[in-house]
């Protein structure tokens, strides 16, 4: 059944339309598409009056917390005197979330156009974008369209005859998820373990060699140039009011077509199913991220909230990375946690105790409930251990471990009761459970 | 591989060019990139490349030696020409990933970060690989096969361990693990061709097209829309 006019209508092709043209990462091709005119009108216009267009478009971050950029950006103190860094974080890991490697795939150059034209705006000379280093594929392609974009003059010293100069570093990480958090990020990119630092100071007045900088999800740089060259009104009429633009909204589990959908801010789940041609047949709706793992799961009864910041964070989770993982009926959600938890046990930077200690304990009690073994004060003791995780641990990797947990449990306490009692046969064998990953 | 075999020239030349990336002063930033450098040079990072490392930076091998240490892509131990990443996270794994996994562990008779004794394959399971509309995804030296099942699975092994190299459905042909390092550190695929190689599939492109298809775009895009200015009088 193919989408109603009113659902089709909710798309909102724009950072994602150039990915439909194969060439679209070369720069001639770039060129032809609109590429690099928002550079040079930007370069046309004060870099104060930059950074009000961005506050005015209401354009929030896209990395997961959903910060107002603007804001961000006009928190660098200007005229002081010391060098000024732009950070993008290309460092996508948190699990379901799949947009931000396509579009350094397919449309990098859009990417490097956001950083030039946010360094003129905070005044920065330098950026680097700290790409996850498994992403070999999409480093590749943006090293290409780097060297392309300092070939052209676009990127260096004196961009377009201006005066401005911006040098771009394209630094590939080296597995570690928590490097995603800002500022574990910048230790990494300095040079050290990726740990978090504690803020404040936060990276804004401390950041890259304790100096201002902005730290940026690659969605929210990319963003820049069509804001620049639409402008406000163009973009507001995109989502909603405190959740301006388009966000690209990545499907995948139990759907007949996964895959990223850009649309208007505050579409439903519902709708999204609907453009994404419905659960594969056989399947039932049973629980689904609204934003990547670090966000509480919602259920079928969640599937007419507006996936926008607020009404998201109104129904007790949180829009995240809009990275909806779709399980059905015929997915465990007991397992789905006991997975995410091995997860953040794994990935646990080891810093603070509430963490490292809450992640290797919830993974033991996880298993043994699956094994059949688990007994009812399981569940409190893992609500307990939540409870010394969230709001303690010293970053949100942390607090985000919970919210699968405390989620599941408040939606499918009786698949849990389930295993314990018996009702249901165990998932994973006793005997595996020694030196099981 | 000696220190001296090690510390050429050449190598001392790529460490510099890697330094010049931070500001002055800043150099300890080009860690991470000589680290990869390294490995992609001596297949892991040894007692020696932690050495190169430090001389190259100023800094103490005990200082390199505690970041090595806490990012797994950097290995301690000699890893197989080619590394096969199965993604085990929540939703791969659910969707068929563990059992792809378990399939090529069987075949090969490794586990995870174990080689097989010809030393062809290093098998690991990955965590989630930013590729969730492909799933269940797994890598080759970092290039993906979309929807792998058990069977596609151990086609794609059996052709790496038969010496073939089986084109992947996004990224360039498989490197090995020694050409993916010095990309790792920050260089260019030389290989010609192999940027324009395979880059997306259609989960990628599904809102763009459903969108093109139906005429659908944002209206109003003016270019010329003017930026407010509050400088004027300055
Ligand atoms: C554990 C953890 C992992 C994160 N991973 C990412 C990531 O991969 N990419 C990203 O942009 N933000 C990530 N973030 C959020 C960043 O800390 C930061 O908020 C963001 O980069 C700011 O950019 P934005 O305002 O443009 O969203 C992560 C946060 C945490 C706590
Ligand atoms: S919450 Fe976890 S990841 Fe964050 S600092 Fe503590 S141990 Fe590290
Ligand atoms: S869960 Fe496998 S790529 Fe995301």
């Amino acid at each position: 059944m193919s989408p109603s006019q009113d659902v089709l209508n909710k798309l909102t092709p724009v950072l994602t339309k150039r990915w439909l043209s194969p060439d679209a990462w070369r720069i001639n091709t770039y060129e032809k598409l609109d590429g690099y005119q928002g550079l040079k009108k930007a370069l046309k216009a004060h870099p104060d009056d930059l950074i009000q267009l961005v506050k005015d478009s209401g354009l929030r971050g896209r990395g997961g917390a959903g910060f107002p950029t603007g804001l961000k950006w006009s928190f660098i103190p200007q005229n002081d005197g010391k060098p000024h860094y732009l950070v993008v974080n290309a460092d996508e890991g948190e699990p379901g979330t799949c947009k931000d490697l396509p579009l350094m795939m397919n449309d990098p150059h859009s990417l490097i156009e956001g950083v030039i034209i946010t360094c003129y705006a905070i005044r920065a000379e330098r950026a680097y974008i700290y790409i996850r280093g498994e992403a070999v594929h999409a480093a590749r392609r943006l090293r290409n369209a780097v060297a392309e974009a300092y070939a052209r003059g676009y990127l260096g010293r004196n961009i377009l005859g201006t005066g401005l100069n911006v040098e771009l570093v394209v630094h590939s990480g080296a597995g570690a998820y928590i490097c995603g958090e800002e500022t574990a990020l910048l230790d990494s990119l300095e040079g050290f373990r990726g740990q978090p630092r504690l803020k404040p100071p936060f990276p804004a007045t401390h950041g890259l060699y304790s100096s201002p900088t902005v730290v940026n999800n690659v969605g929210t740089i990319a963003s820049v140039p069509y804001i620049v060259l639409g402008g406000v009104d163009w973009w507001r009429q995109m989502g909603t009011e405190k959740s301006s633009g388009p966000m690209i909204y990545s499907l995948s589990g139990r759907v007949v077509n996964p895959g990223q959908y850009e649309c208007t801010m505050g579409i439903t789940l519902r709708e999204l199913l609907e453009l994404a041609g419905g659960m594969q047949p056989g399947h039932e709706l049973k629980f689904w991220t609204p934003g990547g793992s670090s966000t509480p799961m919602f259920t079928a009864e969640h599937l007419d909230v507006p996936l926008d910041f607020d009404s998201v964070a109104a129904q007790g989770s949180m829009l995240g990375t809009t990275a909806t993982q779709i399980f059905s009926d015929q997915d465990c959600p007991v397992y789905a946690t006991y997975r995410w938890i091995e997860f953040y046990a794994h990935e646990s930077c080891g810093k603070c105790t509430p963490c490292r200690e809450g992640n290797y304990w919830m993974v033991r009690i996880l298993r043994r409930i699956l094994s059949g073994q688990g007994t009812h004060d399981d569940l409190d003791t893992l609500l307990d251990a939540c409870d010394n995780l969230l709001g303690r641990s010293f970053c949100a990797l942390g607090d985000g471990a919970t919210s699968p947990v405390t989620s599941s449990i408040k939606y499918f306490k009786q698949d849990y009761l389930d295993y314990i009692e018996g009702r249901t046969k165990p998932l994973l064998d006793a005997r595996e459970l020694v030196g099981a990953h | 591989m000696s220190y001296e075999e090690l510390d050429t020239e050449e190598l001392r030349t790529r460490a510099a060019e890697i330094r010049a990336r931070f500001p002055e002063g800043r150099e300890r930033s080009a860690l991470l990139p000589l680290l990869h450098l390294v490995q992609s040079v001596e297949g892991k990072v040894t007692p020696n490349g932690v050495r190169f490392c430090a001389e190259q930076l100023g800094i103490t091998r005990a200082q390199v030696g505690a970041v090595a240490t806490f990012y797994t892509m950097y290995k301690r131990r000699t890893g197989g020409k080619h590394l096969v990443s199965v993604c085990t996270n929540t939703l791969c794994g659910m969707m068929g990933g563990d059992k792809t996994y378990k399939a090529l562990s069987e075949h090969l008779g490794v586990g995870h970060e174990e080689t097989t004794e010809d030393g062809s394959i290093t098998l690991e399971h990955a965590e989630c690989l930013a590729a969730c509309d492909y799933a269940p995804v797994l890598t080759v030296d970092y290039e993906f096969y979309n929807n792998v099942d058990e069977e596609k699975g151990l086609e794609i092994v059996k052709r790496l361990q038969a010496g073939e190299i089986p084109m992947p459905d996004r990224g360039a042909t498989p490197a090995g693990l020694a050409g993916i390092g010095e990309q790792l550190a920050g260089y260019g695929d030389g290989r010609p061709g192999a940027v324009a190689e395979n880059a997306t599939g259609e989960p990628t492109l599904r809102g763009a097209r459903l969108a093109a298809d139906h005429g659908i775009s944002v209206p109003g895009f003016d270019p010329n829309t003017p930026i407010p200015s509050k400088q004027e009088g300055k």
